[in-house]
């Protein structure tokens, strides 16, 4: 190790923000402390267990004399008698320094840097490796909490990039520095530090007031000033000592899952626990349970025979455990808009968030179980290029983003992840509200009218009406007109409004050609059967829209610029129907992205300008460094 | 329009004698399945027989097909993207953006290579858009290749 500066990321009792400075600095560091007892604890809990288990019957007999039946099976008591007691504790001893020693060692071998524009990890013993990574090539930045580690104050940050077991995994740092180490990964992985003229136009403007006025992210007052901005306040880290350290562990176990500075609340997205409840006890494992049970009974009642019980009745019963696990895992769910992207957050004992930057999102689907339909529930998947070894909530696949929520949540964690979107969605949120407001607005100059024209009947006869009050009250196509004043203005907001409107709308449950939407042709009823209104497609501003199923109702979204390629099929039965199926390739994942039974000349056009829009968007898209400017 | 197909594509052919490597594997396929039906014949009743001389009967139809399946290959690179047809009775059509090859190989089997011909085969992140060209003279496709990764690197795109 050429310089490792222990010190930096040393006791717990530190402020956060020199560490963080030290951190960031690109020089080499290690991680916290107690990785060792963190990884290791598990092998040496299971030494103690087992010595534990082996000794029990004599250290019962210790204290119940009697209680032990002679040597047969019990190797501790043989082991006692032969007068080796010496020696096996003397084993045992040494097999933990063993332990411990090899998790010191590769504790001391594991060191990591964090560079302008790599992240970079030296680990092993015998076996070395050296991993780095390209900040600008992160597909997200993850960070767990598991319940032991939470004690310790302690995090597992988990850099992920495209590609199996492509990720850089820092476990375990120290908690509050895990947070600032994001956020500083992800300020220079977005290019943030060479905009130095934008500075203003950023919302940390502190930020780049400080880092880009030296233009220097390496000088550790002004990395420390960036990725602090909430911490200095904080009481807890200033208090030494233990009393101090308990206060602190204690302040971060109840500390809000979602820092509030770390997101504006508007875009925050929760899960009320009686709505994930619900959608768990409605999910299809509960329908299988219920077929399990019903078997079970009629197998009983008809044949008279039991083995059926016996079969099912321990997954029926371990069912109790699912569900428990599910919901906790989920609680305190949230989906929030940073800076950086995207952050998803849950868990309740073991936490984990990550952050997801813009454009690292390949397609998402927004889909509706069949019992979630009375309620209006849905849930969103998303495609991403990196596998992480973590699972998400409820023990799902990480891609699922929003494990249930309705139609209003679906609409903001779409404006969340699709950044490209986000510019269109907001400006519909605007005309939403304005409209809001213009219809009620519409509603006053009704009455104003109605309750101008007694006033004008009777300033009529004395002739003094008031200029104002009188134009307003003369004519009401001129009010009426006066109130819609820019109405190009309005038609466009309008315009927009229908526009985004229709994008989850239209998406969720409409039909037909409602939304924009090009549907199959009625021919297709062969082929989908119920949903032959539904299944259409249609292209946004960077994005493309595939609405499909009427009974299971999805809405696949393809962010144009991450189309991969486009395909176009046409199978013999299909050809006798002139129907063909279009498919939008993108990263694997749980989503795929098709529509089939299609009009042949709709589905040519549907290839041609996707194929001609995803080159396009490709080309224009910056957001492998999202922070910077476009020159 | 009847047929589905992409208007105004001029296509560039694969070599002709890209039916040889084709037909051999059809037959080799077929001779494998055919000679595993043979034990059955042991059983001694006549649909053993039968089933012998259905899977020749769709060896043959397959194979003599193979003529027109690969006149009916196309490729064409238009300014932004690769456009490559296959199949009559199956057809599909891929268009992969130049900026979205990750890699492109070129792979040599014994027969294709006893013809002097190449298969290009293109890689993107997607693994559904894995697109092949078979039968390419090598020597162009030695061209096509280096012509495609220029193009690639000048229209460079991330993920």
């Amino acid at each position: 190790m050429s310089d490792p500066r222990t010190g930096a990321d040393g006791g717990g009792g530190r402020p956060a923000p020199p560490d963080v400075a030290a951190l960031t600095d690109g020089e080499w560091h290690r991680l916290h402390p107690a990785t060792p007892l963190l990884k290791g604890g598990i092998a040496l809990a299971a030494v103690l267990v087992i010595l534990f288990n082996n000794a029990r019957e004599y250290v019962v007999e210790l204290f119940v004399p009697g209680g032990r039946r002679g040597d047969e099976g019990d190797p501790f008591g043989y082991v006692v008698d032969k007068g080796w007691l010496g020696l096996l504790l003397l084993a045992v001893v040494v097999v933990i320094a063993l332990f411990v020693g090899g998790f010191w060692l590769s504790w001391r071998m594991h060191t990591f840097r964090v560079g302008e524009d790599v992240v970079e990890v030296r680990s092993g013993i015998v076996f070395r490796t050296n991993r780095r990574a390209r900040l600008d090539r992160i597909q997200g930045i993850n960070i767990q909490r598991p319940l032991l580690a939470r004690v310790f104050g302690a995090a597992k940050l988990e850099v992920t990039q495209a590609g199996q077991d492509a990720n850089v995994t820092l476990a375990y740092l120290r908690s509050a520095s895990a947070d600032d180490l994001r956020r500083e990964i992800l300020r220079r992985a977005g290019g943030a530090q060479q905009t130095h003229a934008s500075a203003p136009s950023a919302p940390g403007a502190p930020v780049d007031a400080r880092g880009a006025g030296t233009g220097d992210a390496t000088d550790p007052a002004a990395v420390a000033g960036t990725s602090t901005p909430g911490r200095i306040g904080a009481p807890a880290p200033h208090r030494q000592g233990f009393g101090g350290l308990v206060e602190q562990r204690a302040h971060e176990f109840l500390a809000p899952e979602l820092d509030p500075d770390e997101a504006p609340p508007r875009s925050v997205v929760a899960l009320s626990p009686g709505r994930l409840i619900g959608s768990t006890v409605l999910s299809g494992y509960t329908l299988f349970l219920l077929a399990a049970v019903v078997a079970i009974v009629i197998s009983v009642v008809t044949t008279g025979e039991w083995f059926l019980l016996f079969v099912l009745l321990p997954a029926v019963l371990g069912s109790g455990g699912f569900y428990v696990n599910r919901i906790t895992k989920s609680l305190r769910y949230t989906i929030a808009g940073t800076r950086d992207g995207v952050r998803i957050g849950y868990g309740l004992f073991s936490t984990s968030n990550e952050t997801l930057p813009p454009g690292r999102i390949h397609s998402i689907k927004v889909s509706q179980p069949l019992l979630w339909r009375p309620f209006g529930w849905w849930d969103v998947k998303i495609n991403r290029a990196s596998r992480s070894s973590t699972k998400g909530a409820a023990g799902q696949e990480n891609t699922t983003i929003l494990p249930v929520g309705d139609e209003d949540d679906v609409r903001r964690v779409l404006e969340l992840v699709l950044p490209e979107l986000v510019g269109v969605a907001a400006v519909g949120v605007a005309a939403e509200e304005a409209r809001a407001g213009s219809s009620a607005s519409a509603d006053v100059p009704e009455a104003v009218a109605s309750a101008a024209v007694p006033v004008a009947d009777g300033s009529a006869t004395g002739e003094a009406a008031p200029p104002a009050l009188g134009g307003e009250a003369i004519d009401d196509e001129t009010s009426a007109t006066g109130e819609a004043a820019p109405p190009a203005v309005r038609d466009a907001v309008e315009a927009t409004t229908e526009h985004t409107l229709s994008l989850v709308e239209g998406g969720l449950r409409s039909s037909g050609t409602d939304g924009g939407f090009t549907v199959s042709p009625r021919r297709a009823a062969v082929l989908r059967w119920f949903s032959w209104r539904r299944n259409g497609f249609r292209s946004a501003p960077g994005a493309l829209l595939l609405r499909k199923g009427a009974i299971w109702r999805q809405l696949v979204i393809v962010p144009l610029p991450r189309v991969q390629s486009v395909g176009l099929v046409q199978g013999p039965l299909r050809r006798r129907l002139r129907l063909a199926t279009v498919h939008l390739h993108t990263v694997q994942g749980p989503i795929v992205a098709e529509i089939g039974a299609l009009d042949q000349d709709d589905a040519l056009g549907f290839f041609t300008t996707a194929g001609r829009e995803a080159v396009a968007a490709a080309h224009a898209d910056r957001t492998h460094r999202w922070s910077e400017e476009t020159p | 329009m009847d047929r589905l197909d992409i208007p105004d594509a001029e296509w560039n052919r694969v070599s002709p004698k890209y039916v040889w490597p084709e037909l051999i594997g059809y037959l080799v396929t077929g001779l494998i399945v055919a000679g595993a039906t043979v034990p059955l014949w042991l059983i001694g009743q006549w649909w053993t027989y039968a089933i012998t001389a259905v899977v020749v009967v769709v060896t043959v139809v397959v194979a003599a097909l193979t003529p027109r399946r690969v006149r009916a290959i196309g490729y064409q690179l238009r300014e932004d993207d690769l456009l490559l047809r296959k199949g009559i009775l199956y057809l599909r059509v891929v268009a992969v953006p130049y900026g979205r090859m990750q890699l492109i190989d070129i792979n040599r089997g014994p027969v294709v290579r006893a013809l002097g011909l190449s298969d290009l085969k293109f890689v993107t992140a997607a693994a559904a858009s894995a697109v092949t060209i078979p039968g390419v003279p090598a020597d162009e496709a030695e061209r096509l290749r280096d012509r495609l990764v220029e193009l690639a690197e000048s229209r460079r795109a991330g993920l």
